[in-house]
């Protein structure tokens, strides 16, 4: 039988989904196996440096490499002067991409400090980093706009060149005015709602551009294939996208350009964002050598790209009782010196955090992204949904606190609810949505009822503090994710997907969804991933894509393939298709009219969404009514495999499917910080935290949790102690992990993770995603907590002890 | 930087390595020039844990060694541990404690060291070695960064590791792990 299950009540019956299936690179990462890009690079490669820019604007007047280029060991010396004067955009997104076209390779005009002047290719790292202090750059200093709130309008314009390009006018790009970005949407009548309320919570909050700081820093290498192309081998959650940058960056047809994926040290969104890829591409293509280039922490701190900053005005308007009538948002986002992913990241702050008071009578979001001589932002797990949230939670905290209600049942009181049309997120109806059994769950699991918000410790304060989160699954209509799945001699398959894994594990996630489908164990299905040559096309690992969107490809996949399968062996067994059922192990044949054929009380109660999953899903019923009865003949798969890679009969079966929802399904989930705050010191500790999580169907429970275990921890980073600082001449000066602060196992209590799983009618088995939802909470909740604690009410991150103990 | 080169000898996982490198060479350079790729960089300012190997047998961080240090000793990675971390690999790969992974191997070779640590110690002291507690085991590997997990997934596979070697401890909280554990 195919087992393709389209509905709750057949959840209980599944394998391997829910399985804690141990990551199938799991042993060979633990045992130090050479699989990162660093580990494979080509013998005789070229080693590359970066000359960073000291200065935050500055056009660059002359540049000498003629010291440099004689360093014994050095190969050459890149500047502006060499690169193709084409614009493009290192945003990995879908093309068009929305970010603007804003970049060269080098380009005569710097515009933060870090910013690339040079590359040094040399035999060595030494020769390199030798000829990297004797090259002499004469700059023409500018005055920079290193305030982001000053920018929009500022006589300083970072982007004057001429060749800037805009994919499309909807994002109201205005760079003559430092604009990147900017929009508005509407609903109701907002001015008569907030006419009508008792009282408005109206405040302004500020979240930094912090470091998604994965383990491994970024880093690729080139080479020249046996047919003159150009291979990438980089840590990238986008090699599709790294293929177009690349081709852009370099001013060739893409078709020159292969990108190989090996195993990622993290990303997190990092590396949704190109960075060192076009330095390795340039300099392999010019001198014909393999060239690698391998960022420092200093580099993946100070000249990659971040979290968009942002600084966001909320007005929340309410009834006495808590009844919440209008939210008014509006979100200034700091793009920094390039547009990467900005038009994009600033919708997430309003279109993922006002759908949770969707039942607002009226609700207005706007927003502007703005240039300034920083660093540029890119995407970070939450990616925009995180900062919308910390001013949104932030502000339905203190409205509870201000009207002297509990800040559990003020959310309660106002919570979206299934069925609900969602306005502010493409005003899509919500199927799944456990949010309210998340928040009494996580209150539960605290013990909420019997704890007072504050309690006085002596030398410290305890505080309680809760939030809620919600993010997308996929990006609507424009990700796509496809997959290739093969079978093979002696009956396993070949799943070749072009989703990355960055260690999030969807290659084991993927696979379960394949055994699953095919019921077969694990084992029997292999991944491969990814090689833009062989691999299908996927838009790649972000957005919360690779289980809701790859997994659904997945399953088309399997689906066609075992109608084939059918088909082939009803052939060779001389039946009628119609009477073969495929159990995993073998085809069983039935005398005709034995299978019943589904009626349509059958078809999915969720019907018109999407026509595959009723294809699907008919197909799942049918073979569930598997009758009692004898079948009349057999083939094992074995045999059927065996003999469709033979000659003759033989005919080597692929399925190809691909994957792309007109929706975008949110999970949804809680958190709880208890803090303790030193009264002494104002240090904030985070003495547990509890969470519960709406992901649909937990696909791999392992996996689910050290998601959420991990977002998390680093949300509890971005909310204490992630501090990034720049000096007065626009200098980062949180350029190492001694002074920007991730946090370290002292810092973190043991995280309590919990689900609470809805039934997503549009995703693979009923999942959603769990990837990002699981950054959001900590900051408002933490936030929250010390208000509690210590009357203070903290709106700029992070809160460190001074802002705790005495206010901002 | 370079200057002259120095001769150096070190036993690398049980065999001989003579090589010519600048005496400021880090050992981090010089164990993946030689093969060992298990030890990873993720920072300049000995503040990640990832480049951990063992010099005579105890952690150190090989990004702070200098090879005139290290020169004449005894160095081991995971390479040449393979057998002795299959039991924490277990642990860790069961309890869904690595991610990426890129970390892995440094946590590793400081968990056996810890292991080891404990066991020389009650020796020399004449008693039974016993269960660390949740405290000890985030002080001694507090160095060692993770981005991925959070690290509760980390200390549920420690303390199962931990355990499996040292029996449990009575006077500890048990570590809170959620459902399904
Ligand atoms: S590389 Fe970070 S501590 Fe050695
Ligand atoms: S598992 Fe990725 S850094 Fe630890």
């Amino acid at each position: 039988m195919s087992m393709i299950v389209t509905r709750e009540s057949e959840r209980q019956g599944l394998t391997h989904i829910g399985a804690r299936t141990v990551k199938k690179d799991a042993a060979a990462l633990l045992a130090g196996k050479p699989l990162y890009t660093n580990d494979i690079v080509p013998a005789d490669v070229l080693t590359l440096k970066i000359l960073h820019s000291p200065h935050a604007f500055a056009r660059i007047v002359d540049i000498d490499t003629s010291r440099a280029c004689k360093v014994p060991g050095v190969v050459a010396v890149y500047t502006y002067k060499d690169v193709p004067n084409k614009r493009f955009t290192l945003a990995g997104q879908s093309y068009p991409e929305a970010s603007p076209y804003d970049r060269l390779i080098l380009d005569e005009v710097v515009r933060y400090v870090g910013d690339e002047v040079a590359i040094v290719a040399a035999e060595t790292e030494d020769a390199a980093d030798r000829a990297l202090k004797l090259i002499k750059v004469d700059y023409d200093v500018m005055e920079p706009v290193l305030d982001f709130t000053q920018a929009k309008g500022n006589p300083i314009v970072i982007h004057t060149e001429d060749n800037y390009h805009v994919n499309g006018a909807w994002i109201n790009n205005d760079r003559m005015h430092n604009v990147v970005a900017s929009g508005l949407s509407e609903h109701g009548d907002l001015e008569a709602a907030f006419a009508e309320c008792d009282i408005v919570v109206d405040e302004t909050y500020h979240t930094l551009a912090d470091a998604q700081a994965m383990m491994e820093t970024f880093r690729s290498f080139a080479e020249i294939d046996a047919y003159g192309r150009i291979t990438v081998t980089s840590s990238t959650q986008v090699p599709f996208h790294v293929r177009r940058m690349v081709a852009n960056a370099l001013d060739i047809p893409q078709s020159r350009v292969r990108v190989v994926k090996p195993r990622i040290g993290g990303g997190f969104g990092a590396k949704q964002t190109g960075c060192n890829e076009i330095f390795c591409a340039f300099v392999t293509a010019k001198t014909g050598r393999p060239s690698k280039i391998i960022y420092t922490r200093e580099e993946t701190l100070a000249s990659s790209n971040s979290r968009h900053e942002m600084q966001l005005h909320v007005r929340l308007g309410a009834k006495n009782d808590g009844t919440i009538v209008a939210i008014d948002l509006y979100t200034l986002s700091n793009q920094g010196a390039y547009g990467e992913h900005g038009p994009t990241t600033v919708g997430l702050s309003g279109h993922k955090s006002l759908p949770l008071y969707n039942h607002a009578k009226a609700s207005r979001f706007a927003f502007d992204v703005v240039y300034s001589n920083t660093m540029p932002a890119g995407a970070y797990r939450g990616y925009g949904a995180t900062q919308g949230l910390f001013a949104v939670e932030s502000a339905v905290n203190e409205l509870a606190d201000r009207l002297g209600m509990d800040p559990c049942e003020i959310r309660l009181k106002n919570l979206v609810t299934p069925g609900e049309r969602l306005a502010q997120y493409d005003d899509n109806e919500l199927y799944s949505c456990n949010a309210a059994d998340c928040l009494r769950r996580a209150m539960e699991m605290i013990g909420w009822a019997d704890k007072p918000l504050r309690q006085d410790l002596g030398d410290r304060v305890r505080g309680l503090g809760v939030a809620l989160s919600m993010q997308g699954s996929a990006i609507a209509k424009i990700d796509i994710g496809s997959v290739d799945l093969r079978v093979e001699e002696t009956g396993f398959y070949t799943l070749s997907i072009g989703a990355t894994d960055m260690g999030t594990g969807c290659d084991t996630i993927l696979a379960q969804f394949a055994a699953e489908a095919l019921r077969c164990d694990t084992d029997r299905i292999v991944v491969h991933g990814v090689d833009t040559d062989v691999s299908p096309f996927d838009t790649g690992s972000y957005a919360s894509a690779s289980t809701y969107l790859t997994g659904m490809a997945v399953l088309k996949a399997a689906e066609q393939l075992i109608a084939e399968l059918r088909r082939r062996a009803a052939g060779f067994m001389g039946v009628d298709v119609n009477d073969v059922l495929f159990d995993g192990d073998t085809m069983l044949a039935f005398a005709p009219g034995t299978l019943e054929v589904p009626t349509d009380g059958d078809k999915p109660e969720f019907s018109g969404i999407y026509d595959d999953v009723e294809a699907i899903a008919r197909s799942y019923h049918l073979a569930q009514a598997a009758p009692d009865a004898e079948p009349v003949a057999q083939m094992s798969l074995i045999e059927l495999a065996n003999k469709l890679v033979a000659g003759g009969d033989g005919d080597c079966l692929t399925a190809h499917a691909a994957a792309s929802s007109p929706t975008s399904p949110p999970p949804f989930m809680s958190g709880i910080a208890e803090v303790d705050v030193d009264k002494a010191t104002g240090k904030v500790s985070v003495v547990d935290y509890v969470s519960v999580v709406d992901c649909g169907t937990v696909v791999n429970e392992n996996l689910a949790r050290v998601q959420a275990e991990g977002g998390i921890g680093q949300g509890i980073g971005m909310a204490l102690t992630e501090d990034v600082q720049y000096s007065d001449t626009g200098r980062m000066r949180t350029r190492s992990f001694m002074t920007y602060k991730v946090p370290t196992r002292l810092d973190l209590p043991n995280i309590r993770v919990e689900f609470a799983p809805s039934y997503e009618p549009t995703g693979p088995f009923g999942a959603k995603s769990i990837g990002e939802v699981v950054i959001n909470t900590p900051s408002p909740a933490i936030a929250s907590a010390v208000a509690h604690a210590t009357g203070n009410y903290v709106r700029t991150l992070p809160i460190t002890p001074e802002k705790a103990l005495f206010g901002e | 930087m370079s200057g002259n080169l120095i001769d150096v000898a070190v036993v690398l996982n049980g065999k001989k390595v003579t090589a010519s490198v600048a005496p400021d060479q880090s050992l981090l350079a010089f164990v993946r020039d030689h093969g060992c790729k298990s030890v990873k960089c993720a920072c300049e300012t000995t503040n990640c844990g990832l480049c951990t190997v063992w010099l005579d047998g105890r952690a150190v961080l090989s990004c702070a060694v200098p090879m005139v240090r290290a020169n004449g000793h005894e160095v081991t990675t995971l390479e040449g541990l393979q057998a002795e971390s299959a039991d924490f690999a277990r642990c860790m790969a069961e309890e869904g404690a690595e991610q990426c992974g890129f970390c892995s191997p440094g946590l590793i070779m400081n968990v056996l060291a810890m292991e080891r640590e404990i066991r020389d110690r009650s020796v020399a002291q004449g008693i039974e070695p016993a269960m660390p507690t949740e405290d000890d085991m985030n002080a001694y590997l507090a160095g060692n960064l993770c981005r991925c997990t959070g690290y509760t997934s980390q200390r549920r596979a420690i303390r199962r590791y931990m355990e499996s070697r040292f029996g449990a401890a009575s006077d500890d909280a048990p570590v809170r792990a959620g459902e399904g554990e």
